[in-house]
């Protein structure tokens, strides 16, 4: 515990030493936003109510998306990063420490969360509520499950980008896949446009997927359409997708260090 | 200092070189060429979940938005193949390894841009590409000579514009090195932004992307001639036409931007 806890210190510490990183990246999203917001406030003045969402659910959408696309890991090296240390052989350093590899991962993918959570999410979700029209549930309840939703939504990002790591395994090459897993990613996981326009059985499958789990999950919790229409089964499913990705990543990585050939030097 | 034709020459030598190496590795490349393609198709996934609701985004319809989407994202595709890789051009200010650009007899900025030639882009622009089949299959277009070629002109102009907009702002990091994100807001947020009819955006953007980052002239300006559609601005016709002559202004601005960035460049002692 006491290393989970320095590990995870350590994945804060990674991004906080970089604020003007921070602010650029705050900067883009909120960019991002104000673009998104209004290309949806055109849509809406065709419609009144698109999937559930009427017009402050959907700028809703916008800020909370664009908050946290870095928390749970949409873009960046994390998609990539212990792929690089298996292609460069790096990681036989880190099959010899003592300590598990996926859990050393996950704990510091926690801090860097964290991190974003407070210097990212927060303020470019509070700008959003501050400029647009927005939905803010009345009920303390529901910021609670929201919450929630979104701590399991960094967990089933981190299994889902750590399986993605461990295609170069097998892969000379894990450019490519990788590419292919963020456009995938990108597509079903809400991130540009909420799953609920999607056409109905594009829309219910694509919410079952583990990638819905990682954004469209927490935000159908907050503007209150979910899955169903039921908050409990989304955060089941979200559990479901944590809980399996991990135990599938723990048995790749463990298939995966029995094949592993480092070149020697 | 050498001339243009010489120094023209001497990039397509180190592109060609650039070229012949990454063709080394063919399935890599053809692997990455599918990735990047499909990531870009997801911009337009986005347009097409839209159009699946509402029959039109403020009074352009699916196959006018995709004609400003194909003109957008093919002129960016060609930018970001040629120069891309300005996203890592902080690291050879924070290693320092910019100081061999600087002691070499050819100006900064060629040495910079032909460092690299990402040939794995190129699905970007086949994407592009495509989506201007669908754009001209669907919409009805008054074709004249002039439009047949404001198309091929629109996507070198776009193209040509986004560059300058990017060395412009890649100068950022000669004061602020871990800002580069910035600069993706301008780039990648550009792009994105010219996918769609600048009216639908608010008053202080448009004023924005019109008269100071002249990202309107990418494929707004252009697409409302090929379609011989009413500008909701209400702007001058004139602009309609002006994306050429906006790409050249837009690139003596960025070069003078970047030369005299150079002149604040503190090594880092590489």
């Amino acid at each position: 515990m006491r290393l989970d806890w320095e590990l995870a210190r350590h994945g804060y510490r990674r991004y906080a030493a970089y604020p003007g990183a921070t602010y650029a990246g705050l900067f883009t999203n909120v960019v991002f936003g104000f673009l998104i917001a209004y290309i949806l406030l055109a849509v809406y003045e065709h419609a009144e109510v698109i999937g559930g969402y009427d017009v402050r659910d959907a700028i809703a959408y916008v800020w909370i998306s664009q908050a946290l696309l870095t928390v749970v890991g949409i873009f960046g090296a994390s998609w990539y990063e212990l792929a690089r240390r298996v292609q460069t052989g790096d990681v036989a350093t880190d099959l010899q420490r003592p300590l598990d590899v996926q859990r050393a991962e996950l704990v510091q993918d926690l801090g860097r969360a964290g991190y974003h959570v407070l210097w990212r999410a927060l303020p470019q979700f509070g700008l959003g509520a501050l400029l647009f029209e927005i939905t803010i549930p009345s009920e303390p309840g529901r910021w609670l499950l929201f919450a929630l939703s979104v701590a399991l939504a960094v967990l089933a990002g981190f299994g889902v980008r750590f399986l993605v790591n461990l295609a170069s395994f097998w892969l000379l090459d894990y450019r490519g896949p990788v590419l292919l897993a963020i456009a995938v990613n990108l597509l079903l996981s809400g991130a540009i446009m909420p799953l609920a326009f999607f056409p109905g059985w594009l829309d219910t499958a694509a919410r079952l997927t583990p990638f819905a789990s990682m954004l469209q999950a927490p935000i159908d919790v907050y503007v209150g359409a979910p899955l169903g229409g039921s908050t409990a089964l989304v955060l089941a499913l979200q559990t479901f997708w944590a809980l399996a990705l991990y135990g599938a990543g723990r048995a790749v990585f463990a298939a995966g260090t029995r094949k592993l050939v480092v070149q020697g030097g | 200092m050498a001339d243009a034709r010489v120094l023209a020459g001497i990039y397509a030598r180190l592109v060609g070189a650039r070229i012949r190496s990454q063709l080394e590795y063919r399935v890599s490349v053809a692997l990455q060429l599918v990735g990047s393609g499909l990531l870009t198709a997801v911009d337009f996934a986005a347009i097409a979940v839209i159009f699946a609701n509402v029959p039109s985004l403020g009074d352009w319809s699916l196959g006018e938005v995709a004609l400003l989407y194909a003109l957008a994202t093919t002129s960016f595709a060609l930018t970001d193949i040629a120069i891309g890789h300005l996203d890592l051009f902080p690291q050879m200010i924070r290693e320092g390894t910019f100081d061999q650009i600087l002691v070499r007899p050819l100006p900064s900025l060629l040495q910079v841009v032909a460092s690299d030639f990402a040939l794995r882009r190129f699905g970007k622009v086949l994407q592009g590409l495509a989506v201007l089949a669908f754009a001209l299959a669907t919409v009805e277009i008054d074709w004249t000579l002039g439009r047949v070629l404001a198309i091929p002109l629109a996507i070198v102009s776009g193209a040509v514009i986004y560059g300058a907009v990017w060395v412009a702002l890649a100068t950022v990091a000669f004061w602020i090195v871990d800002a580069m994100e910035l600069v993706n807001a301008f780039t990648y947020g550009g792009s994105f932004l010219s996918q769609y009819p600048i009216g639908i955006f608010a008053r202080w953007l448009r004023g924005l992307v019109v008269f100071v980052v002249p990202l309107a002239f990418v494929a707004y300006f252009p697409g409302l001639y090929v379609l011989g559609k009413e500008d909701e601005l209400g702007l001058p016709e004139a602009l309609r036409y002006a994306s050429p002559v906006v790409a050249v202004a837009a690139t003596l601005v960025a070069g003078a931007v970047w030369r005299n960035a150079v002149r604040h460049y503190r090594s880092a002692g590489g």
